[in-house]
């Protein structure tokens, strides 16, 4: 049994069709676990799982100790040995949790996920983006989280059948009680599938600032902000969808333009894969222009507004 | 209050380059450090024994014995104590999870256990919550705010999506993040006062976890080269911008 979870619906349905061809070539099959209302559980039955079971949550929002508890239960229940979870920050908590509890190999972030020789074999990135590791398992249960847009999801089948059930696993009693959750604002921003994307770091003095390096992505078309971690988790100037990075968004753009980001090593994980990578930056020892193809060395309050004259000229 | 902090002793991977010849990232002569988010669980940690007005810090460490020169300088930022597990020849996050958890068993006494939200070598945030899943207690990643009060601990945590607030009595381990403080420099009088903390040597015998083995094995690990034509303009901006703006036309990336 190939046992798939995910607290986001697109993901589910991109681990879902792993799923499907993991259980394929091992000749078995597929749960997806729900947890809650289960509204859209017969969809996921449309996108490759066997069975899906909707379980029963606690009492609150989402904690990892109770969901690691519930998927202990769903594991135990179908005799599951591959574990597929999303990784989302929620997603990575829980699988290292389970791993904990249940004593088995869990692996984080694996950007491939394939079977040698009949064994599950996945793949991470290590070193901040400097290599990738293959690895196995040697525990009987397997566990790996997947982040999102590593697989596309199987075309919606609707004349596939499977079973939909609702089940009661038993959670344990944690003294941990989530107070408040408070959804950050989304503008929808979608970086990884952006073409072109201009980003901002700390070089930038205001927030108000941000306004040229837009105008920037707005006179090269497709219109895409980007930022390094500070801008978004320290000064909050832009979402979380911007960050881009090792703990934000890996990115592959043809065109990566860094305002004002020193680029250390944690930044170029996430777009090192861009085709050409523009540096501006007024410290021409920043690493960045090590990491980049076309540099400026200056400030960014001269250089941007000079570059996006020039490229309205063009 | 009493804490225990994780802190790995890393490769400092700014340093990593990758062999061409060999496609291998080079690890050997490259500097090591602590992880950068753990000064942070360390600095946390402070400062929450500096508001209770008394209790102990104690960092545990997975690693080689060159660990201990890095661990000092935990010591001089106020831990009291620290604690060296060798790691095993063959290990993996099972292994070290199990050692870690050994380890917080034996000191026995903790109120809260901080770890970073994720080491900057590997990367993987596994070990926190692992470590909670193993000792069966409540978890609280990514805390960006800690409000540590005599019964209970509050940590707002940056879940991505969703900022959460979430409380719990003791004990309880949390993991924190870059953003959640500066961590201090110690001063010379602290580098100095460092040498007579003790760093206990423990085996996964003394820890209770002796004969581990691992539940994950690395098959290979491949570099990830990074090509670039590194063209640097330093001259005038008037002559340097439409030079780059043509050589980015003709690479045909501008529509
Ligand atoms: C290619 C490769 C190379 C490896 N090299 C190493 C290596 O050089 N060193 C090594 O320890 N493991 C190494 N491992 C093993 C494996 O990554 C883990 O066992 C590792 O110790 C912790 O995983 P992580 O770095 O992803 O920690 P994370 O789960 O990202 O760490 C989160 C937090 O857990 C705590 N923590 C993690 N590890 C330790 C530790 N050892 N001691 C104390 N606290 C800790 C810290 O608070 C840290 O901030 C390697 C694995 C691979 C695949
Ligand atoms: C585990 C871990 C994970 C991380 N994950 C990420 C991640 O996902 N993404 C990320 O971005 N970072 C991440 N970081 C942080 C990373 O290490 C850097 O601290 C961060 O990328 C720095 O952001 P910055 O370049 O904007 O700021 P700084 O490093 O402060 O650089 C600002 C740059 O702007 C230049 N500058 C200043 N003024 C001007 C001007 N007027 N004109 C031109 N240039 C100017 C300066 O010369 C400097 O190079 C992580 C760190 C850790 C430890």
């Amino acid at each position: 049994m190939v046992l798939v979870y995910s607290d986001n619906e697109k993901l589910m349905k991109e681990l879902l069709a792993k799923a499907r061809e993991l259980a394929d070539g091992l000749g078995k099959k597929v749960t997806a676990v729900v947890v809650g209302s289960g509204e859209a559980a017969d969809e996921l039955i449309r996108y490759g799982a066997d069975r899906v079971i909707v379980a029963e949550g606690g009492p609150g929002a989402f904690k990892a100790e109770e969901y690691a508890d519930i998927l202990t239960g769903a594991i135990e229940e179908t005799g599951s040995r591959i574990v597929l979870i999303g990784s989302t920050k929620s997603g990575k908590e829980l699988a290292s949790r389970l791993g904990g509890k249940l004593g088995a190999g869990c692996m984080i972030d694996c950007n491939r996920v394939f079977l040698d020789s009949g064994e599950l074999t996945v793949e991470r990135g290590v070193y901040s983006g400097n290599a990738v590791s293959v690895e196995r398992f040697n525990s009987d249960i397997k566990i790996a989280t997947v982040p999102g847009k590593a697989f596309d999801p199987l075309e919606k089948d609707d004349g596939r059948s499977g079973e939909v059930e609702r089940k009661t696993y038993q959670i344990g009693e944690y003294a941990s009680v989530v107070a408040r959750v408070q959804e950050m604002v989304s503008q929808g921003v979608n970086v990884e599938d952006a073409e072109i994307i201009v980003s901002a770091g700390r070089g930038l003095k205001n927030r108000e600032d941000l306004k040229m390096i837009e105008e920037l992505a707005e006179a090269i078309k497709g219109y895409t902000l980007g930022c390094s971690r500070p801008i978004a988790a320290d000064l909050k100037w832009l979402p979380e969808d911007n960050w881009i990075g090792l703990s934000g968004h890996k990115v592959k753009p043809k065109l990566y333009i860094a305002c004002g980001i020193s680029g250390q090593i944690q930044h170029i994980a996430g777009m090192r894969d861009s085709s050409i990578i523009v540096a501006i930056n007024k410290d021409a020892d920043a690493p960045i222009f090590k990491s980049a193809d076309y540099g400026i060395v200056g400030d960014i309050y001269k250089v941007v507004p000079r570059l996006i004259e020039e490229l309205k000229n063009q | 209050m009493n804490i225990i902090v994780c802190a790995k002793q890393v490769v400092d991977v700014s340093e990593v380059k990758v062999d061409p010849s060999t496609n291998k990232p080079v690890l050997t002569g490259i500097p090591k450090k602590i992880s950068d988010i753990d000064k942070n669980a360390v600095e946390e940690a402070i400062r929450i024994k500096e508001k209770a007005g008394s209790g102990k810090i104690t960092t545990i460490t997975v690693g080689p014995p060159d660990a201990k020169e890095k661990i000092k300088e935990l010591l001089a930022m106020g831990v009291d104590e620290g604690v060296l597990i060798p790691a095993p020849e063959e290990f993996d996050y099972h292994v070290v999870s199990s050692l870690l958890a050994g380890a917080i068993e034996k000191i026995g006494e903790y109120d809260l256990i901080l770890c970073g939200e994720a080491s900057i070598d590997m990367f993987s945030g596994q070990m926190g919550p692992r470590i909670a899943g193993i000792l069966n207690i409540p978890q609280i990643t990514y805390a960006l705010k800690i409000d540590a009060s005599e019964d209970r601990v509050v940590a707002e945590r940056n879940m991505g999506d969703n900022m959460v607030t979430t409380e719990s009595t003791y004990p309880a381990l949390v993991t924190v993040t870059k953003e959640i403080n500066e961590p201090r420099l110690p001063s010379l009088m602290q580098i100095l006062g460092a040498a007579r903390k003790p760093i206990h040597d423990w085996s996964a015998e003394d820890v209770g976890k002796a004969g581990l083995s691992t539940m994950t094995r690395t098959l290979d690990v491949r570099g990830v080269p990074m090509e670039r034509k590194n063209i640097t303009f330093k001259e005038d901006l008037d002559e340097a911008v439409p030079k780059m703006v043509e050589m980015l036309a003709k690479d045909g990336v501008l529509n």
